[in-house]
C-alpha cells in the first residue's frame, strides 16, 4: 500500500486493485499495478485486495474515505455491469457521492483475454490510469426520481399477454389489454391440443379469456392497435386506434343471429389458416373474447355495393346494434410501464417451392393441420385429404422447414419438434392403421415430459428419420409411388437416399418475427434483432427486461417459445411490473444532457438529432434545451453540439478527454502541440 | 531479432452491445490481442470525432469504435449516427495521410464475444503492419510526404 499527502482542497483518489482471487492476479502483477498507481498525481492512496468486492474489501474503501480524506475511488476489478452499483454504495456509505467513483475493468477486458502478463500488466495499468484521469473530473450527482403510473400496457393478447394481464389485474392493478385482432386467444385458440400432456387447448385457455372479459382491472381493446407511444418510464401516454367493429358494443348481446343470417361467406385465412370459411360478419371461434362480431368491411356488400343489411334487419337487439356509421376511435391513455407480448408468424412455406405447398394439394401447412384436428375446426377434427372426404393412410411430417437451415433461418424454432410428435399421435390415434413418417435433423425434446412424449410415439411406432427432406414431389418412378406424394430423403442413420411415398405431407415451418415487429421496436423505442425478435437486456439475467426502461416482453415476440415459457414469461413481466408499481417512485440514473442556456447558439443541430424529442427549441429566446425526464443519456446531440455546449452528465467531454490521455500514459508524446 | 512492434489502440465500447461483447469475451475466456484500450461511452453515437483525433494525436496507432448493429441501437439509431460521423471522419483523416485500418468502426452485439475478439484480433494485426503513427511527425510534420495544406473537407452526401 502506499500513501500520500495532498495539500488541503485537492483531489485524494483511493485506488484499489483487486486480486479477484487468482482470476486478475494470475495473469496482472497486481502489486506491481498498485504501486505504480500510488505515484500517480492525485492518487492519496493506493491498494491491492484480494476480494475487493466482499464486504472487508468495501470497508477498505469506506474506512479510507472517512479516516485519509478521500475525494473520489477507483476500483480496478471486474465489469461496472457486475459491482459497480456495490462500490457506489460502498462510497455512499463513506459519505461520498455515488458517482464520485470509477470502476477499471481489469478482469473481462484483461486478465481474461490474454496470458502474455508483460500485456496484461500493461493494459491493467493503462486501464486504471484511465479511471483515475476519468474521476478526477467526476461531478457530484443525484439519481433521479420518477413517479410510475399505476396503470400498465399490454400489448398483444395470447397467452403470454393473457397471463400477464391477469397477474397484474389480479394484483389490484389496472391493465389496458390491447390486441389487434378481434379477439384474444392468440395461437393457442387455434390449437387442438398442448403437447405433452394433449390437453385440449381450448379447454385450458378459453377460462382464462373468460377471466379477461370479465375482470374489473382489465380495459380489454380488441381490434385495435398502438399507434402512438409518448413518454418514459413510469409515464407513458398512449394513442391506441380501436378500429370500426360496425357493432355497437353496448347494445349487442352476442347472440349471433347477425352471423346466422348473413348471406356471405369468405375463406378464412387467419383463424381457419384458409382451411375453412366464416361469415363476412364474423366472430373467429365460438368462444372469442369479446363477443361482439366484426364487419369484414373489404367483403361486405353493403360497404362495396350499398345493398343488404342482413345482419342489420335481423339484429333483435332494441336499438339495434349493426351501426354502419360506425368510425375507428382514438383513444388516449397513460400508463407507467408497457408489457409486449405481440407473439410470433409461422415461416411462408411456399419460400421452399421443393416442398411443394401450394402446387400438391395434399401438403399442408402444420397450423391447416391443427385446424382440421381440432374438434371445433372446419373438417370437425376428421383428417383428410385436401378433396376434404378421403383419409390418408400414410402422412409424412417434415421438421425444421425453414429453421435450421442457412437460407432462411439459422435458429432452431424450439417447439417443431414436440408439436410434430404431437401430430403423429393425433394420426395413430383418428388412424390407427395409418404409417406416420418424421423427418427430422435432430430430436429436441428438452422439457418436462418432453422427452417421455417422444418415448410414447417410438412405442406407438411412428418411423422415425433421421434427415433433412430434400424434395417433395408428385413425379412417380414406380408402380407404388402412382398417386403418392414422395418425400425423397437422405436416411442418415442407414446412409441411403430414400423415397417414401405418402398421401399427405405435413410441414412443420420455422416460428418467426411478426413481420412489423421493425415497426413495432421503433414505436416502443425498444431493440430488434437480425430475425426480428425483440432484445432483452440480458439473456440470462433480465430475460424479460429490454434495453428501454418501463418495456418489457413475454412470449414468442423473444423468441420462439412454447405454452409454459409463454405463461411463465407473461407472469415475469408481471412481477416486474408490479414491483415498480408497489415502489410507487423509482430512481433513475442522472446521465443526462444538458445545454447551457446561456451559451447555445440556437443552430437546431440537435434538435433532430434526439431519438426521443427531448429536445425543444425556445423560439423566444433562440435556444434549445433538454427536458431531462425525456432524455435517456445516449450522448449524440453532446457530440453534434458545434459549439460544444451541451454537457453529458458523467460522460463529459472533460471526463472522457482525461480518460483518452489516461489510457495512453505509457505512449503519449512528450509534448502536445496545441 | 528485434522487438515486434505493438500497436495500441483506443477502443470506444457502446455501453449496451459492444462493451458487453468484450465482457462476454472476456467472461467466456477467448484470447485477443491485448492491444485494444476500451473506454466505455453510453452510445457509439457519443463518439465525438474529437475523441478519435485526441486519441491519434496522444500517442494512439489506431481507433477503434465499436457499437450495435444498424436497427438494434439501444437508443434507436444513435449507431447511425456514429456511421455519418464515421464516413466524414474517415475522408478527412484520408485527406491528413491517416491509413484507413487505423480508424475503423465495427458492430458486436452484446452476444457477439468472438466477434468482437476477432475483429480487435484483424485490425491489431493490420496496425502492426502499418507500423507505428507517429502523429507529431507523419501527421503535423508532414513526414508521410503530404503537403500539410488541409483543404476545407467536401461536404459527401452520406
Amino acid at each position: 500500500m502506499s500513501e500520500k499527502n495532498y495539500p488541503e482542497g485537492g483531489e485524494r483518489v483511493g485506488v484499489y486493485i483487486c486480486h479477484c482471487g487468482t482470476n486478475i492476479a494470475k495473469v496482472v502483477d497486481v502489486e506491481d499495478v498498485a504501486t505504480w498507481a500510488g505515484e500517480q498525481p492525485n492518487v492519496a492512496v493506493s491498494r491491492e485486495y484480494k476480494f475487493m468486492c466482499s464486504s472487508l474489501g468495501q470497508d477498505l474503501i469506506e474506512e479510507d474515505i472517512k479516516e485519509k480524506g478521500l475525494t473520489k475511488i477507483v476500483v480496478a476489478s471486474c465489469s461496472p455491469h457486475m459491482h459497480e452499483k456495490t462500490f457506489r454504495t460502498a462510497c455512499e456509505r463513506g459519505g461520498l457521492n455515488p458517482f464520485m467513483f470509477e470502476m477499471a475493468n481489469i478482469r473481462e477486458h484483461d486478465s481474461w483475454t490474454t496470458d502474455d502478463e508483460v500485456a496484461a500488466t500493461l493494459k491493467a495499468k493503462a486501464l486504471t490510469n484511465a479511471a483515475i484521469e476519468r474521476v478526477v473530473h467526476h461531478q457530484p450527482l443525484e439519481q433521479l426520481p420518477v413517479e410510475i403510473n399505476p396503470n400498465t400496457l399490454v400489448v398483444g393478447g395470447g397467452i403470454a399477454g393473457i397471463s400477464a394481464a391477469l397477474e397484474l389485474a389480479d394484483g389490484g392493478h389496472h391493465v389496458y389489454l390491447v390486441e389487434r385482432e378481434p379477439s384474444i386467444g392468440g395461437h393457442m385458440a387455434q390449437l387442438d391440443k398442448t403437447f405433452p400432456t394433449l390437453d385440449c387447448s381450448a379447454c385450458i385457455l378459453t377460462p382464462k379469456m373468460v377471466d379477461v372479459d370479465q375482470h374489473p382491472n382489465i380495459t380489454l381493446l380488441t381490434w385495435s392497435a398502438v399507434e402512438k407511444v409518448d413518454g418514459y418510464l413510469g409515464n407513458f401516454t398512449i394513442n391506441v386506434r380501436k378500429k370500426a367493429r360496425y357493432v355497437n358494443e353496448e347494445h349487442c348481446t352476442g347472440c349471433g343471429i347477425c352471423i346466422e343470417k348473413c348471406p356471405f361467406k369468405v375463406v378464412d385465412d387467419i383463424f381457419e389458416a384458409g382451411l375453412g370459411e366464416r361469415k363476412v360478419i364474423y366472430r373467429p371461434f365460438p368462444q372469442a373474447v369479446p363477443k361482439y362480431p366484426v364487419i369484414d368491411k373489404e367483403n361486405c356488400a353493403y360497404f362495396l355495393r350499398g345493398k343488404c343489411k342482413a345482419c342489420q334487419i335481423f339484429c333483435p337487439t332494441e336499438p339495434n346494434s349493426i351501426d354502419f356509421e360506425q368510425e375507428d376511435e382514438i383513444l388516449t391513455f397513460d400508463v407507467g410501464n408497457i408489457i409486449l407480448a405481440t407473439g410470433f408468424d409461422l415461416f411462408d412455406v411456399k419460400q421452399i417451392p421443393q416442398y411443394g405447398y401450394g402446387r400438391l394439394a395434399n401438403v399442408f401447412t402444420s397450423l391447416e393441420f391443427e385446424r382440421m384436428v381440432n374438434a371445433a375446426g372446419p373438417t370437425d377434427g376428421k383428417i383428410v385429404l385436401r378433396d376434404m372426404e378421403s383419409s390418408p393412410k400414410s402422412v409424412a411430417i417434415v421438421h425444421c422447414v425453414g429453421s435450421r437451415d442457412e437460407n432462411y433461418h439459422s435458429y432452431c424454432s424450439k417447439v417443431c419438434c414436440m408439436y410434430s410428435l404431437k401430430f403423429a399421435h393425433l394420426v395413430h390415434e383418428r388412424i390407427p392403421d395409418a404409417d406416420v413418417y418424421n423427418c427430422y435433423i435432430d430430436m429436441r425434446t428438452p422439457g418436462k415430459g418432453y422427452e417421455e412424449f417422444y418415448n410414447r410415439l417410438l412405442e406407438e411406432e411412428t418411423h422415425f428419420i433421421r434427415g433433412k427432406v430434400a424434395e417433395v414431389t408428385d413425379a412417380a418412378r414406380t408402380p407404388e409411388e402412382e398417386g403418392k406424394l414422395i418425400v425423397q430423403v437422405e436416411d442418415t442413420l442407414i446412409g441411403r437416399q430414400r423415397r417414401v411415398p405418402v398421401d399427405m405431407v405435413i410441414l412443420s415451418p420455422a416460428m418467426e418475427a411478426k413481420p412489423d415487429s421493425k415497426e413495432v421496436s421503433q414505436l416502443f423505442k425498444m431493440g430488434c434483432d437480425f430475425d426480428g425478435f425483440f432484445v432483452e437486456r440480458h439473456p440470462k439475467l433480465d430475460p424479460v427486461a429490454t434495453m428501454t426502461e418501463g418495456v418489457y416482453i413475454a412470449g414468442a415476440c423473444q423468441g420462439p417459445k412454447d405454452v409454459p415459457d409463454s405463461v411463465a414469461q407473461g407472469a415475469a413481466t408481471a412481477a416486474r411490473v408490479a414491483g415498480l408499481i408497489n415502489l410507487g417512485t423509482v430512481m433513475m440514473e442522472p446521465v443526462r444532457a444538458t445545454i447551457s442556456q446561456d451559451d447555445c447558439s440556437g443552430c437546431k443541430i440537435c434538435n433532430n438529432m434526439c431519438p426521443y424529442n427531448a429536445i425543444i427549441f425556445h423560439e423566444d429566446r433562440k435556444v434549445s434545451e433538454v427536458i431531462t425526464a425525456l432524455c435517456q443519456g445516449c450522448g449524440t446531440c453532446v457530440a453534434a453540439c458545434p459549439s460544444g455546449v451541451i454537457s453529458g452528465a458523467h460522460f463529459t467531454n472533460d471526463q472522457l478527454f482525461s480518460q483518452i490521455e489516461g489510457i495512453l500514459w505509457d505512449v503519449r508524446p512528450e509534448k502536445v502541440p496545441a | 531479432m528485434t522487438k515486434q512492434f505493438e500497436p495500441v489502440i483506443v477502443g470506444f465500447l457502446c455501453n449496451w452491445c459492444s462493451y458487453r461483447a468484450a465482457d462476454l469475451a472476456g467472461t467466456a475466456r477467448i484470447h485477443y490481442a491485448p492491444n485494444m484500450r476500451p473506454i466505455r461511452v453510453m452510445c457509439s453515437g457519443r463518439v465525438d470525432p474529437q475523441f478519435v483525433l485526441k486519441a491519434l494525436r496522444e500517442g494512439a496507432d489506431g481507433v477503434m469504435i465499436a457499437g450495435c448493429h444498424p436497427g438494434e441501437c439501444h437508443y434507436v439509431n444513435g449507431n447511425i449516427k456514429a456511421l455519418r460521423r464515421f464516413i466524414l471522419l474517415k475522408a478527412m483523416l484520408r485527406q491528413l495521410g491517416v491509413e484507413e485500418e487505423r480508424v475503423q468502426l465495427v458492430w458486436a452485439s452484446a452476444s457477439e464475444g468472438i466477434i468482437l475478439a476477432e475483429k480487435v484480433d484483424k485490425m491489431t494485426k493490420a496496425v502492426r503492419a502499418l507500423g507505428p503513427l507517429n502523429w507529431n511527425e507523419k501527421v503535423i510534420g508532414g513526414g508521410n510526404g503530404h503537403k500539410v495544406v488541409v483543404a476545407a473537407p467536401v461536404a459527401e452526401e452520406v
